[in-house]
């Protein structure tokens, strides 16, 4: 601790701490421009020059250590001159457009300009003018309002990792742009918006949309993943204009994902579903809600009555709010519809028979990721599937953690990976027994490890496993194991997660789920599952079938909540569109019209979409986040907990006692207090149940499908903005040279994939390094991509080429 | 005969091979300290005591900043010398760099075993092609008598010393731009602290001296600290070379020892041309403040004295002008220099940099106002010590020095719409090419 003053008062502070930290805890007002409190200290943009007493010269705030017995002054005459003077610099060459400037009235020159600045320039030449780029669908440029303060620049290379934005040309002809011309595609890249002081880099999809001030805030959760990063909506006249990041340094920082940011612009889209409908003759017709509601429920026990329990299957979005989730639930279960599932990419779930399935939380908080000393990722691309669980690793990264990932294909990181094991096939258990293995021969006196033993008997540790196992078994380092959206997804989800919480088990690290949607903690803290019930208790009675049972055999009804399309979202997108368009009722509730929804169902309820609804988020720590509706929904579009209140009322329940969703919140928290604890299964056992799988042969070809970063629900996929970026795959099959020429492929082919008995479809060809040998890369959840089946092993022709 | 240190080979044919080099006993020093293993501290002693400063402009006592560098703590250091020469009036690094390489070499080994340091950079400016040809020639030569390279005559001791071509940035021979420059980035001058001596070369510590500090380091073990520091004058030690340049009958280098009078320096360069008075002096490259005649006439070049008189002796670079010379235009060209080698970095030099131009331009254009003057005063100040680097600095400190001695010359250009010098001469010298214009041309007075 050292002790100085600052305008003639005494403070403390740590040692080494910058004088414009203690500034800020002390809300004394220093101007600046190029700090930020995230990004590195360049001490360029001179703003916060302050008097420090026998410093001949100014010294930047920014960059100057507090020191023992230190006099500083920010308000002196020296520092008023020093402040004043780099304010005229940097106005002689802004454009001062501000009455056109998407900036103005939340511009930091603006703010400091009133009162640092003079109103009348003394430079009378002419202004410097730049060239626009065009930097993609996000990010509007305006580069002669540039002051240079390079927080863009730094952005890129210190939090997105990549060198995408830099500074070219010297003097007063340096210009911020990309040096090629090309767009910023960084995840994250939405950030730089929001850290540009000026109206150089804006929200293209804003763009002359409304004024600072007219807009209103309302504080949100943004609901693409599981993070649950803190964000404002601005809205209006009613209507969402832009999605910005809260600071919330627990979990986002003050950082927010692209596609947490313009995902918005889908809440706009023409398919906006403005009133209930009901299929008439083939025709949609216009209703009310209660003729909806109860035409819904007497479909429903219509068929209930006739087929049973099991003959409704009801698939629930993972990013539904808590209460529509506890609500869904229980009205459902209360029609006697057993069949509940928000798991929607996952087709193996032989794990459930075994036992309740685990809450899938993170097993650790995010700041405890970022201080984490090793990290074993598991079919996991967090740069698409959570960009700031990415960020935290990238930190975790920069500390020195060893971050080793097991992936089906090779993807580009922006931060250093100690290994990157990526099996043939996309056979990911394999690399995983072979880790255990060596673990296992590593520390042989463990001895009630010793079961697993025979588990292992025909693994054999590749040297690059043996050297994953000697960083994970260290001993006295934390580890922290997750399973990614790929693991579990995949044909063998139930044992990689056996074998996760084995290693974890093992290395006595932390185990982790990175799921799908905003809110699978709370689907599953609710119940929406077919075998567990509110707080995760095991029903002895009343199981119901699971999200790829549910299609795999055609069910007579089904029941999609909160925008659910299963066309994109199932595992199994064949089997998905074959049972519905078989079925003989389907009720959609969903802000979205449009799409295949439209031939399938034969009721479309309109509810809110996540701006329109109050409602809770559980994010991957477990924490549970509430949130204000920030506009009302379009039409006659309720929010879902209130159409689901309804519904639970005309069916007899006790559902209209709700007068506020918090109630139904605080219900399912008093349930949830008093689970009892939840006993599984010892491990022993339930491996017993994946020993033929471990026997299986790990030849053949697969399909490895992966959801795209914009195309994860339905929102997403109607962001026009998001859905323009160079993000957006080719609906291609991507193989590697070697399997290619095996099956005499080339690029620029076309390729028959089938399952026998399931799919065929046919496909372009893409020839990638990066996907390693007998593995099929397929993105999923594309226009045009629903013939394609789910994962696992597949016969491919080459397709001739006469129809190209 | 002043050539006894850096040019020291010149009386030789040719003066830059490695045999004329072992002919004035260079290596001597070199072969010395590896042999008798002559403790660092020896040599850092004698270094301290010879008063040599540094001779890239700041003057910074070379001993001191080589004891910065703590030799004992493990971890890769980095010598680099700064041949990144281009201060409008300097070209003596050239000189030393196609005259005498292996001097420079030798400075830098002797550098690197005083700190411990494995590895050097000898960062050449980018226009100087051949004095890099002939550097790296130099460095082939060295290799092969075994003068640098792994366990350099069987002492353990080793050095590799590698050649850098710069891409032609002024600002680059600020020593922490001319680090990140090396590193591969954009020439941005570093915020210090952290100095290089802790935080230099990629994060290591790293010293950077002048190519003439590098060349003076083997004279002075070979001939002792004593007789370095007598050849100048006390805190001054040894010769400088001046690169005398301008209206003189002899533009050129002169090794001349500190402390040297103006008039015998500026009798060695044949003295101002013919029939000419001198009117001003630059005493030490275009970023120092300029000194009227009769101030310059009376002045010992060195550092103190030169700091007294109100400017600096720089890097020695005298730059002479008479009575014809106009100093609203050579403000003129000297801002657009500065104009175009600011980084771009910081505020008050990117912004304030360009507008000293444009004033002093407009005034040569016939459209200032006497208010121009104070503006140009009252700009200059605010770029003065609030920059990174020293570049803003260099900026301000002509224009202010210009307008202090020779303010009369600006207010009569902005009262009558030309230059007070040529109204003086005849109409067939009136055309002048325009210097301090993007748009160059000719421009006629009266």
């Amino acid at each position: 601790m050292v002790n100085f003053e600052i305008n003639d008062k005494q403070y403390s502070a740590p040692d080494g701490t910058l004088i414009i930290q203690v500034a800020d805890r002390e809300h004394i007002a220093i101007p600046r421009f190029c700090y930020h409190p995230k990004l590195s200290i360049v001490a360029s943009c001179r703003m916060c020059l302050v008097e420090v007493a026998k410093s001949p010269k100014p010294l930047p705030a920014c960059a100057t250590p507090v020191a023992e017995g230190m006099k500083i002054w920010t308000h002196s005459p020296c520092a008023c001159d020093a402040q004043k003077s780099v304010m005229e610099f940097l106005l002689i060459n802004h454009p001062l457009d501000c009455p056109i400037c998407d900036q103005g009235g939340e511009c930091e020159l603006q703010d400091q300009a009133l009162e640092y600045g003079k109103d009348v320039s003394r430079f009378t030449e002419g202004k410097r003018s730049v060239k626009d780029l065009d930097i993609g669908p996000l990010i509007k440029t305006d580069m002669t309002r540039c002051i240079h303060c390079t927080r863009c620049v730094r952005f890129g290379t210190e939090i997105a990792g990549m060198r995408e934005l830099g500074a070219t040309g010297r003097g007063e002809h340096m210009e911020i742009g990309t040096f090629l011309e090309q767009t910023v595609d960084s995840e994250v890249s939405g950030n730089v918006i929001d850290l540009c002081p000026v109206g150089a880099l804006t929200s293209k999809p804003f763009h002359h949309k409304g004024r600072a001030w007219e807009l209103q805030q309302v504080a949100s959760i943004a609901p693409h993943d599981c993070v649950g990063s803190h964000v404002y909506v601005h809205t209006l006249r009613g209507e969402v204009m832009r999605v910005v990041p809260r600071q919330e340094d627990s979990i986002n920082e003050v950082w927010i994902s692209d596609r947490d940011r313009f995902s918005y612009s889908g809440l706009k889209s023409p398919d906006r579903l403005l009133k209930p409908l009901i299929k008439k003759n083939n025709e949609w017709v216009e209703t009310d809600w209660d003729l909806a509601l109860q035409f819904t429920i007497k479909s429903l026990q219509a068929i209930l009555e006739k087929e049973g329990g099991r003959s409704v299957g009801a698939l629930v979005s993972p990013s539904a709010t808590l209460e529509e989730c506890y609500l869904a639930q229980k009205w459902l279960r209360g029609m006697g519809i057993s069949s509940i599932d928000h798991r929607l990419h996952r087709m193996d779930f032989s794990c459930d028979s075994g036992g309740p399935s685990p809450c899938p939380t993170f097993g650790l908080a995010l700041t405890e990721l970022e201080n984490a000393d090793t990290i074993l990722l598991i079919g996991s691309h967090p740069r698409t599937e959570q960009p700031l669980i990415n960020h935290r690793l990238a930190k975790a990264a920069r500390k020195g953690a060893q971050i080793i990932m097991v992936n089906p294909i090779q993807y580009d990181f922006n931060f250093k990976v100690a290994a990157e094991l990526t099996p043939s096939g996309g056979q990911l258990l394999h690399p995983l027994l072979g880790i255990m293995n060596a673990l296992l021969s590593q520390k042989n006196e463990r001895p009630h490890f010793a079961w697993l033993t025979p588990f292992l008997k025909n693994t054999v540790s590749t040297p690059e496993e043996k050297q994953v196992a000697e960083w994970l078994g260290r001993g006295n380092k934390k580890v922290a194991i997750f399973l990614g959206l790929q693991a579990q997804a995949h044909w063998h989800a139930s044992a990689l997660q056996l074998v996760a919480e084995a290693l974890a088990l093992f290395c006595q690290a932390s185990l982790g789920y990175l799921t799908e949607g905003a809110n699978s903690v709370g689907a599953w803290v609710s119940g929406v599952l077919p075998d567990q019930g509110p707080g995760g208790i095991s029903l002895s009675e009343g199981k119901g079938l699971n999200a790829h049972s549910m299609v795999k055999t055609p069910l007579p009804a089904y029941v999609l909540f909160g925008g659910v399309e299963p066309e994109f979202d199932l595992a199994n997108t064949v089997a998905a569109r074959r049972a519905l368009s078989e079925s003989a009722f389907v009720v959609a509730f969903s802000p979205f019209r449009g799409g295949m929804c439209e031939q399938y169902a034969k009721v479309m309820l309109p509810i809110a979409a996540y701006t329109e609804t109050e409602g809770t988020f559980i994010n991957g720590e477990g924490r549970w986040q509430s949130f204000n509706a920030a506009n009302p929904p379009p039409g006659e579009a309720r929010p879902g907990w209130e159409v689901l209140r309804a519904l639970t009322a005309l069916c007899g329940g006790p559902g209209s006692l709700y007068s506020r969703s918090e109630e139904v919140r605080d219900e399912l928290k008093h349930i949830v207090q008093n689970v009892p604890s939840v006993t599984l299964p010892s491990l022993e056992q339930r491996f017993r149940r994946i020993e033929p799988i471990l026997s299986e042969s790990k030849e053949g070809l697969r399909v490895v499908t992966e959801w795209p970063i914009y195309r994860v629900d339905s929102l997403v996929r109607r962001s026009k903005p998001l859905q323009d970026t160079a993000a957006s795959p080719l609906f291609r099959a991507r193989l590697n040279p070697k399997t290619a020429s095996l099956y005499s492929i080339k690029g620029e082919n076309k390729m028959r994939i089938r399952r026998e008995g399931e799919f065929e479809c046919i496909l372009p060809v893409a020839v990638d390094k990066k996907i390693p040998e007998n593995t099929v890369h397929i993105a999923s959840a594309l226009e045009g991509g629903g013939n394609m089946g789910q994962q696992g092993a597949v016969q491919v022709f080459l397709e001739s080429n006469k129809d190209a | 005969m002043d050539n006894i240190v850096c040019f020291r080979t010149h009386h030789l044919n040719p003066p830059w091979s490695l045999q004329s080099y072992l002919k004035v006993g260079g290596y001597s020093a070199w072969k010395r300290i590896l042999v008798d293993k002559v403790p660092r501290q020896t040599i850092l002693a004698s270094i301290k005591a010879s008063a040599l400063r540094g001779r890239g402009g700041a003057g910074f006592p070379t001993g001191v900043k080589w004891g910065f560098i703590k030799a004992e703590l493990p971890g890769q250091k980095y010598v680099v010398c700064n041949s990144d020469e281009g201060e409008p009036g300097t070209f003596k690094d050239r000189e030393i760099l196609l005259m005498n390489p292996h001097q420079v070499i030798e400075g830098m080994c002797i550098a690197a075993y005083v700190m411990s340091a494995t590895v050097g950079y000898n960062y050449i400016r980018g226009e100087f092609w051949e004095p890099y040809q002939r550097f790296e020639a130099a460095l082939e030569e060295a290799k092969k008598e075994g003068l640098l390279g792994n366990n350099i005559f069987g002492s353990g001791f080793d050095f590799h010393l590698h050649t850098h071509l710069g891409a032609g940035a002024y600002i680059c021979g600020e020593e922490t731009a001319l680090i990140e420059s090396l590193e591969g980035k954009k020439g941005f001058p570093r915020y210090k602290p952290p100095f290089p001596a802790t935080y230099g070369l990629y994060g290591k510590p790293t010293t950077v001296n002048n190519t003439e500090t590098f060349a003076c380091v083997p004279v002075i073990l070979e001939k002792g600290a004593e007789w370095f520091l007598k050849l100048g004058v006390p805190g001054n030690g040894g010769t400088k070379i001046f690169s005398i340049s301008g209206h003189v009958n002899k533009p050129g280098n002169y090794e001349a020892p500190l402390g040297i009078s103006f008039q015998e320096l500026l009798k060695k360069a044949g003295g101002v041309r013919q029939g000419h008075a001198l009117k001003a002096v630059i005493p030490g490259g275009s970023s120092v403040p300029v000194l009227p005649a009769e101030v310059a006439s009376t002045l010992n070049m060195d550092y103190e004295s030169l700091a007294k008189a109100g400017s600096l002796l720089g890097a020695g670079s005298i730059i002479v002008m008479d009575e014809t010379t106009c100093m609203v235009k050579v403000l003129a060209r000297i801002a657009h220099f500065y104009t175009q080698e600011s980084c771009g970095q910081c505020t008050p030099c990117r912004e304030g940099a360009g507008w000293l131009w444009r004033i002093v331009h407009r005034i040569t254009q016939g459209q200032g106002s006497l208010k121009d003057i104070e503006l140009l005063e009252d700009v200059a100040n605010k770029i003065m010590g609030r920059t990174i680097c020293a570049l803003g600095d260099a900026a301000a400190m002509p224009v202010l020095s210009f307008i202090q001695h020779f303010r009369e010359e600006f207010v009569y250009y902005v009262q009558h719409g030309k230059s007070v010098v040529y109204s003086q001469r005849t109409s067939r010298s009136r055309k002048f090419l325009d210097y301090s214009g993007e748009v160059g041309g000719f421009i006629s007075f009266g």
